[in-house]
């Protein structure tokens, strides 16, 4: 128990003294997690909403596919960038290693299968009650994928939200292509892989606890910001 | 408006390059940064060489293989063999012998095989062996796990014939010392993490002091033969502070605990 306590102390110690390597950390965070997730979703929700309306050989495998692909470890992705971005490897050139650059290449990976598929499942219910209107109106694929995307809006914001989940609370991926260096890549989740390896057991819980607090605020505020989840718009 | 290509792009490359001009990235195992002595040296070599070194805490194995990609301009580690092969083919300039400390065995506070009198290093790990004690195993290639396998042969002991008693975690040495800490196991640390380590439990410091368990650290540049990005002129100018004078103040006064760490005996060869 007493580790917990002591987790809860070093999280309201670090917020009340806006602790100036926190507030960077955090900061990085966000930025690396938001930019990714931003660029997964204007991939994912396309492709979700075309999965939606279009009738292919091998639809079912491309989602099954997808779908594993959620599953996908942090570790192997990390290792995948790595290698493509490596002096090394085929885009070593461009010098992208270690930076939050590869970071969010890295986490668009992580995030996309993850929103494409949340997307796809939202925006086929919402296809089967469109399907005769918009079929009958003679409406081109492009308009209808359009619909879909506009009245499915609230879908696309639980698959982005939940591609954000995924981002923010990953280690495996960052930590290889970031290399979790001190001002530069390093990230809420890397520092508390790091202090756990140190053994700082309460600083590391501590960082956890604000971690979750973040995730919460970015929730909370997009769904201000979008005015979804009240009543009187349900 | 006509747009001047060439000059745009000598403009960004100026902007590029002065933006990563005086950044170095080293490879450093996990014992050099736990134990902060990088927090000593690294704001002396930023405001005595205007250099901000960029560290990437990771284990021997992985350091050399980031050298080898060409994706940092040095390293530090500590595993001779490896270190001296990583020169032989012509990745490292050469091998710059720096530091060094010492590794420790650490186990339960109680001993329960007795290592703490042991003769030698190679005694002590084989009374382990011999009374089965859980014994918890880097596992992971990095300088320490070498040392280690290094002394189980130097018992006669192979531990691909060990039983359930020796466990092979893989992972870093923190992270090491943490599974060690909770199974209450003996385990081979070298001497800043175990002194930097904050959850030690019922572990204690049993054994050193064998020349077997010397642990020299090396400073090695990555050949700008191999990868002509690599930033050899600033990597350089790092490596002769660190060998220098000023680095050898530093390292040999920095104090962890009251306890002094590492000792300056710097001399490159090649």
């Amino acid at each position: 128990m007493n580790d917990f306590l002591q987790g809860l102390i070093e999280a309201f110690r670090l917020l009340v003294t806006l602790d100036q390597d926190l507030v960077e950390i955090t900061l990085r965070s966000l930025q690396v997690s938001l930019t990714a997730v931003l660029i997964a979703t204007a991939i994912g929700a396309p492709l979700g909403s075309w999965l939606a309306v279009t009738r292919f050989r091998g639809r079912r495998q491309a989602i099954a596919c997808i779908n594993a692909l959620m599953g996908l470890p942090p570790v192997v992705v990390g290792l995948f960038v790595y290698l493509l971005f490596s002096r090394s490897g085929p885009f070593g050139v461009l010098g992208l290693l270690f930076t939050p650059t590869a970071m969010i290449i890295a986490q668009v990976f992580i995030a996309t299968p993850l929103v494409v598929s949340i997307s796809h499942q939202g925006l086929r219910e919402l296809w089967a009650q469109y399907h005769d209107l918009l079929i009958s109106l003679n409406t081109s694929k492009r308009q209808r994928m359009t619909t879909l995307i506009w009245d499915g809006r609230r879908a696309l914001l639980t698959a982005a939200l939940a591609g954000f989940g995924r981002a923010i609370g990953e280690v495996g991926a960052i930590m290889i292509v970031g290399g979790n260096i001190d001002q530069a890549t390093r990230v809420l989740t890397t520092a508390i892989a790091l202090e756990t390896s140190k053994g700082n057991f309460s600083l590391a819980l501590g960082l956890g606890i604000i971690l979750i607090l973040l995730a919460i605020a970015v929730n909370l505020a997009i769904h201000n910001l979008l005015r979804t989840e009240r009543a009187s718009l349900w | 408006m006509k747009l001047n290509i060439p000059a745009f792009v000598a403009a960004l490359a100026v902007l590029l390059s002065a933006a990563h001009a005086e950044t170095v990235r080293l490879a450093v195992t996990t014992s050099f940064h736990n134990s902060g002595l990088s927090d000593t040296l690294l704001p002396a070599i930023q405001q005595e060489l205007g250099i901000e070194v960029q560290l990437l805490v990771v284990g021997t194995g992985q350091a050399l293989r980031l050298g080898r990609n060409g994706d940092v301009d040095a390293l530090l580690v500590h595993s001779r063999d490896a270190e001296e092969q990583f020169v032989a083919e012509g990745f490292g300039v050469r091998r710059c012998e720096l530091m060094y400390n010492d590794f420790v065995l650490i186990g339960p506070k109680d001993d329960p095989a007795g290592v703490a009198a042991a003769a030698s290093a190679a005694a002590a790990l084989s009374a382990i062996a011999t009374f089965e004690k859980r014994f918890v195993s880097r596992g992971d290639d990095s300088g320490t796990h070498t040392r280690e396998l290094h002394i189980w042969s130097l018992a006669d002991l192979d531990p691909d014939e060990f039983g359930s008693w020796y466990s092979e975690v893989g992972a870093g040495m923190g992270a090491s010392l943490n599974t060690a800490s909770a199974l209450n196991a003996y385990i081979l640390s070298d001497r800043a993490s175990w002194l930097a380590f904050g959850n030690k439990g019922a572990l204690a410091l049993l054994y050193s002091g064998d020349a077997e368990l010397h642990n020299q650290y090396a400073f090695l540049q990555v050949s700008q033969a191999r990868h002509s990005h690599v930033k050899a002129e600033l990597a350089s100018r790092v490596e002769r502070w660190l060998s220098g004078p000023r680095g050898g103040e530093l390292i040999n006064g920095f104090r962890l605990q009251g306890e002094s760490l590492f000792r300056h005996n710097a001399s490159c060869n090649g």
